[in-house]
């Protein structure tokens, strides 16, 4: 369960623009984060609290396979991403490192910068307190919770997938 | 309901009689792949996180490509930690200097992946594998870290485009124009997580060559893998090389694609991909002319020898002209052998080619052909991203060997009709 004040941006944000390449060579999750949105929202990185969401559209994470892309994000203390779409390796690094992301596009679409959101992770229900809306995100299998509440793929597999 | 053939063998690893598209699931992997780039930090996240062992050294494969020999100390670095990592643990599949080739072809060309594998690779293409009928993706190093530990990793199943061939390629016309034409009517993100599956009467008539290259550039529409069905040449081609048992899968009659596209390979047209988007493509006759520096022949994608049969075939008895650059790169130890024993070599030479030991090197901007600001090249890499080949305000046009042969000859953006 989490809940937080949401920044919202449009379609295909990629990860030159979530993380871009000048700072991937000072890889420190804290140096990320940093830098995390800065070319499309100076503001985000200081603006950001432990907590808040990020709401993106289609495509969210496109570009390159960087996993700095949601080390970026997560190290800002979101507590995820709710998106129309992820591009296909953005998805697998956010899960593989233990970056809860949800996939609904109604949702995406209805949610306003600056609202306050509730995600339940359990059932995948997203709550605009806001506007009072209520939106279903397929919620993920157990496995993949588990790889989450573990804090990533290897973590998880490393505590023998229990 | 039916499966695709990309979900039959995803099932299959999974241990499940069936899935369905957006199923997650957790499969086993018969092969892990990372090179000199992503190795290194697969490395890191693996031992992190405490693995002590791999799950089976002879089911990953570690291929030092992308800056070998070595271009730099940087690179260097990077090459002795993967090397490192692989002799502690006693991989079978290390390939060094003098025994690498471009992994994407080198895997296939030593019989390291078979039909209904289930495989990833931290590359992107990986993807390049389809055509043998097996799984195979391009992932992070992450997940890289993961296969290795535990030989197998989790998916969400892929919905699948349908892409029926008919026809056969006419003179001139290469795999290569086959994947461009696709790229440009489908778009970057067109099979955005979405398997791309190649069947009808067309295939037959593809090279296994050609195969290759289309699978490989299944990544460059977006897709999650690129597939072909098993025929005979796939099985000429893995007999002799893979020296274990093998399943050839097929698509449901009843399977359910998203959507269709029907290309009659008849009708294509050598085709090239201007900057800086692999979709913004025209035919040859469309841009013939455009002013060049340099040529590359070589990569994943068109480094083999059929690659360079075509090319040699352009320059046999002719010079590159004046003022132009061509490098010329088999992709593997052996099809640089087959180079040497079938006289390309000589033919390239003489052209005034620069002929090179396999590595990705200008492929990705890395050594062996950067270029300066404002040069343009024609190459038969797989990307003209901005920057690719070297400086941010130097170009790319991606082509088949014949179109990039021909326009090292003319000294300009050329037809192979028109030698
Ligand atoms: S040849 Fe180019 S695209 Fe292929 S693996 Fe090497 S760098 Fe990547």
């Amino acid at each position: 369960m989490a809940t937080g004040k949401v920044f919202k941006y449009g379609d295909n944000v990629d990860t030159d623009v979530i993380i871009p390449a000048r700072y991937l060579n000072a890889p420190s999750p804290e140096e990320l984060a940093k830098h995390c949105m800065e070319d499309i929202d100076a503001a985000f990185a200081s603006a950001v609290k432990p907590g808040d969401i990020v709401v993106g559209g289609w495509n969210f994470g496109c570009g390159s396979s960087r996993e700095h892309a949601p080390i970026a994000i997560q190290a800002n203390g979101v507590a995820c991403v709710i998106a129309a779409s992820f591009a296909r390796i953005f998805y697998r690094n956010a899960i593989n490192i233990g970056f809860p992301i949800l996939e609904c596009p109604e949702a995406a679409e209805a949610i306003g910068n600056g609202d306050t959101v509730s995600v339940d992770f359990g059932t995948g229900v997203i709550t605009d307190e806001t506007t009072g809306q209520r939106f279903q995100a397929a919620a993920f299998p157990p496995f993949i919770n588990n790889i989450i509440s573990h804090g990533g793929l290897l973590p998880y597999l490393k505590a023998g997938k229990d | 309901m039916g499966m695709t053939m990309t979900q039959k063998i995803l099932a299959a690893h999974a241990g499940l009689p069936s899935v369905r598209a957006g199923d997650l699931i957790e499969a086993k992997l018969d092969l892990v792949l990372g090179n000199d780039v992503t190795t290194p930090v697969a490395v890191g996240v693996f031992e992190q996180a405490g693995f002590t062992s791999v799950f089976d050294r002879e089911k990953i494969a570690i291929v030092l490509d992308h800056y070998t020999p070595c271009k730099d100390i940087k690179s260097a670095q990077l090459c002795k930690t993967a090397r490192g990592f692989a002799q502690k643990h006693g991989i079978t599949h290390l390939y060094d200097v003098g025994k690498a080739g471009i992994e994407h072809a080198l895997l296939p060309e030593l019989g390291l992946v078979a039909p209904g594998d289930c495989v990833i690779g931290a590359d992107s293409h990986t993807c390049t594998y389809g055509a043998l009928g097996a799984f195979s993706t391009g992932v992070g190093s992450t997940d890289m870290a993961a296969g290795m530990a535990a030989g197998e990793n989790w998916f969400k199943v892929p919905p699948a485009i349908r892409v029926t061939l008919t026809g056969s390629l006419p003179a001139y016309v290469s795999g290569k124009d086959v994947i461009l034409h696709l790229i440009g009517l489908i778009g970057v993100d067109g099979a955005l997580y979405k398997s791309l599956e190649f069947t009808g009467p067309g295939v037959a008539a593809l090279s296994m060559d050609d195969r290759f290259t289309i699978a490989n550039m299944a990544i460059e529409a977006g897709g999650k893998n690129g597939i072909f069905p098993v025929d005979e040449k796939t099985i000429e081609y893995v007999t002799g090389r893979v020296d274990r048992p093998w399943t050839a899968y097929e698509a449901d009659p009843d399977a359910v694609y998203e959507s269709e596209v029907t290309i009659d390979l008849s009708a294509l047209k050598p085709t090239v991909s201007l900057p800086h988007l692999p979709s913004n493509t025209r035919t040859i006759d469309e841009v013939k002319g455009m002013p060049i520096d340099q040529v590359v022949i070589g990569s994943c994608t068109n480094g083999r020898i059929s690659d360079l049969r075509a090319a040699a075939e352009l320059l046999r008895g002719r010079a590159v002209a004046d003022g132009i650059r061509c490098i010329v790169i088999p992709a593997t130890q052996s099809v640089y052998k087959q180079c040497v024993a079938e006289g390309l070599t000589d033919i390239f030479i003489d052209a005034g080619c620069v002929f090179s030991t396999p590595t990705c090197g200008p492929c990705l901007g890395g050594h062996m052909g950067c270029m300066a600001e404002g040069e343009r090249a024609v190459a038969t890499t797989n990307r003209n991203f901005v920057g690719r080949m070297g400086h941010t305000e130097s170009e790319v046009i991606l082509a088949s060997p014949a179109v990039a042969a021909a326009s090292a000859v003319k000294g300009a953006l050329a037809s192979p009709f028109d030698l």
